[in-house]
């Protein structure tokens, strides 16, 4: 049961926070305590997880593979802890920022059945049952993404979700193949089943297909145009939320589907994705340089470190993985984080465009302080989670002696650095523009809702960094966990496989 | 739309329907049936009740908010899947509190538990969404009607 409480506690608190339309006060309180229940109910699985390894349950009491089974190894544990961190963060931001008008409209259902969908995601070992979590959360956030029904709003939410209905569908071409392959869709027993298939040709086209598919969640080279369209327009919050943890949804399947199913025997995957990390690296930087809005600058960012993680996974070694699962951690909470300070600079500035903002230093040394935390763990400084994080994946390349891939990756750092400073000295150091008034925007509300998780999740990304390396220790048995995937499959079909 | 036929004959037909998808729900139980088509069923018989009498008619009839229907149908399902989780460690575990089995083996007493409450909520679910569909939908088509259309 424990494996589905992530799940049911977000479900309960949508309905909850439904029946109770009228008042948005104890919307708003359900809302909260329910984030505070998913991260308690993670917290509890990790510690189930540190004590007896992989978990597994059965939805119904139904023996896996017949029945939808539920998984927490460590990989699903940390992510579904780094939801539940997150989620708390945001509510607790949502409580400054989400208007009356946005939760009217439904906000807080809407964000829990999204936070629903990314659990069972990150949970469900069975991989059709990952199909219907991707769709639970993908209309969840296009509404999300859509409410409030601004033009360039609904620009964003078409553009989004013509591109993940694109994923969805190929996702389940790949379900259909896999399931007439190998008749089973429990994600353990595919994993023994798949080795047997005696059908190269086949296990390719399921192999691109899945990686495709998941490669447009996570938006990486040449199928991330969604994300920098959609990202920048939505409230604050919703856009922090997304920037954290939906396309990290993306590479969890994507790693997920590639090491268990597919591990060792396709080696021209691998290079495929080694070339789309580095593109996607480039890319998005370059992406980054180029823009003049502040969400928008950092949407790009999301792009070009989603690379830096499918690089990880392209080689593959147990170095590799764990900086890959570092990497994601680092980059959820330093980037949920950046988005957090941009609301509350568009409120002090009225504006997102760099152009028009300045002087933010000058008036609230605090706030840039808390600026540059994540900034420079983003960029890599040491000794910050960014640094580490960087640092990781480069050995793992220099290990490997993948030069190519390594340079992109320091290129790409330095433009990143160029890029956060740039944000820097646009937004936070030059002086303001004559127009700009003094007051900040009067629907700032109540300010130390906003101020609260955003210092919290900055010492989160400090202590990150000086405690890299139990991080890295834990990362490094995730990884270990992952590479054999033996343990998986025990976890959930135990002595019959 | 004013048709004297439409609205008479609609108000033989929605209880009638309205019946029939209480007796599909019922039925899905081990035949044929069940929560998701009963509540389609149950939803045409708001549809047909606000095309003959407009969507004031209908939205009273339903007493509710069709979201909050939804809503609770939503919570239905997930106590019945929490209940059999508490009860046996299995989330979605059917309960049956009213079965008994006899000495020898035959089953007792009234089939009814954890399965029927999750089938329920599927028709809350579906009946409560679609009729928060279908009003919005009309509402829209409406509002475009008072201002001339576009």
């Amino acid at each position: 049961m424990l494996l589905f409480w992530p799940v049911a506690i977000p479900f309960m608190t949508a309905v909850l926070t439904m029946l109770a339309w009228r008042s948005l006060r104890l919307q708003r309180a359900i809302s909260v305590t329910g984030g505070v229940l998913l991260l308690a109910s993670a917290i509890a699985i990790m510690a189930a997880v540190a004590e007896n390894g992989p978990v597994a349950a059965q939805a119904g009491g139904w023996p896996a593979p017949f029945g939808i089974t539920m998984v927490a190894d460590w990989l699903s544990a940390v992510m579904v802890l780094i939801t539940g961190i997150m989620a708390v963060a945001t509510l607790v931001y949502g409580l400054a920022d989400v208007t009356a008008a946005e939760e009217r409209q439904g906000h807080h259902p809407l964000t829990h059945g999204m936070l629903a969908g990314i659990c069972g995601a990150f949970l469900t070992g069975d991989i059709f049952n990952m199909y219907v979590w991707f769709e639970v959360m993908l209309m969840s956030s296009f509404v999300l993404l859509a409410l409030g029904g601004e033009k360039k709003q609904m620009m964003g939410a078409l553009q989004y979700v013509a591109l993940n209905l694109i994923s969805s569908i190929v996702f389940l071409s790949a379900l259909g193949l896999l399931y007439g392959l190998v008749g089973s869709l429990n994600m353990a027993d595919v994993a023994v089943r798949l080795p047997q298939a005696q059908n190269d040709g086949l296990v390719a086209a399921i192999c691109s297909l899945l990686a495709l598919a998941f490669g447009i969640k996570a938006a990486v080279f040449p199928v991330y145009v969604w994300l920098p369209s959609s990202y920048h327009t939505p409230p604050t919050i919703v856009s922090a939320l997304f920037a954290g943890l939906l396309t990290k949804v993306g590479v969890y399947a994507l790693i997920r589907s590639q090491v268990l199913f597919f591990d060792v025997s396709t080696p021209w995957m691998r290079l495929i994705l080694l070339a789309v990390g580095i593109l996607t690296m480039v890319f998005g930087v370059m992406g980054a340089v180029a823009q003049g809005g502040f969400r928008r600058v950092l949407s790009f960012h999301i792009v070009s470190q989603i690379g830096y993680m499918i690089l990880g996974l392209a080689w593959m070694t147990p170095m590799a993985l764990a900086a890959t699962v570092f990497y994601v951690l680092h980059h959820i909470l330093v980037k949920t984080n950046l988005f957090f300070i941009a609301g509350i600079a568009r409120r002090h500035c009225h504006t997102e465009e760099l152009s028009r903002m300045g002087g933010l230093y000058a008036r609230y040394p605090g706030l840039a302080l808390l600026f540059l935390i994540p900034a420079m763990s983003l960029a890599g400084l040491p000794p910050l989670s960014g640094f580490w994080a960087k640092l990781f994946i480069l050995k793992a390349g220099v290990d490997l002696e993948s030069w190519w891939p390594v340079v992109a990756a320091l290129v790409v750092g330095f433009f990143t650095l160029f890029s956060m400073l740039k944000l820097w000295n646009e937004a936070f150091w030059k002086s303001p523009p004559e127009e700009l008034p003094d007051k900040p925007d009067p629907a700032i509300g109540r300010q130390r809702w906003r101020v609260i998780p955003v210092v919290m999740l900055a010492g989160g990304t400090v202590a990150f960094g000086v405690f890299a390396g139990p991080v890295l220790d834990f990362s490094l048995e995730a990884a270990k966990e992952l590479l054999n995937p033996q343990i998986y499959v025990d976890a959930v079909l135990g002595d019959r496989s | 739309m004013n048709s004297l036929i439409l609205s008479t004959a609609t108000r033989i037909l929605m209880p009638a329907i309205l019946i029939l998808s209480v007796f599909v729900l019922l039925r899905g139980h081990n035949e044929p049936g069940g929560g998701f088509v009963g509540g389609l069923l149950a939803a045409t018989a708001f549809a047909l009740k606000e095309k003959a009498e407009g969507l004031a008619a209908a939205r009273r009839a339903l007493r509710f908010q069709p979201m909050s229907v939804a809503a609770f149908g939503l919570g239905c399902a997930l106590v019945a899947g929490i209940w059999g989780g508490l009860l046996y460690g299995h989330f979605l575990q059917g309960v049956w509190p009213f079965l008994t089995t006899g000495p020898d083996g035959a089953k007792g007493g009234l089939p009814l538990g954890s399965i029927f409450l999750f089938d329920l909520g599927v028709y809350l679910v579906v009946f409560g969404t679609l009729c928060g569909i279908l009003f919005a939908l009309e509402e829209a088509v409406a509002s475009d009607a008072d201002t001339g259309g576009d």
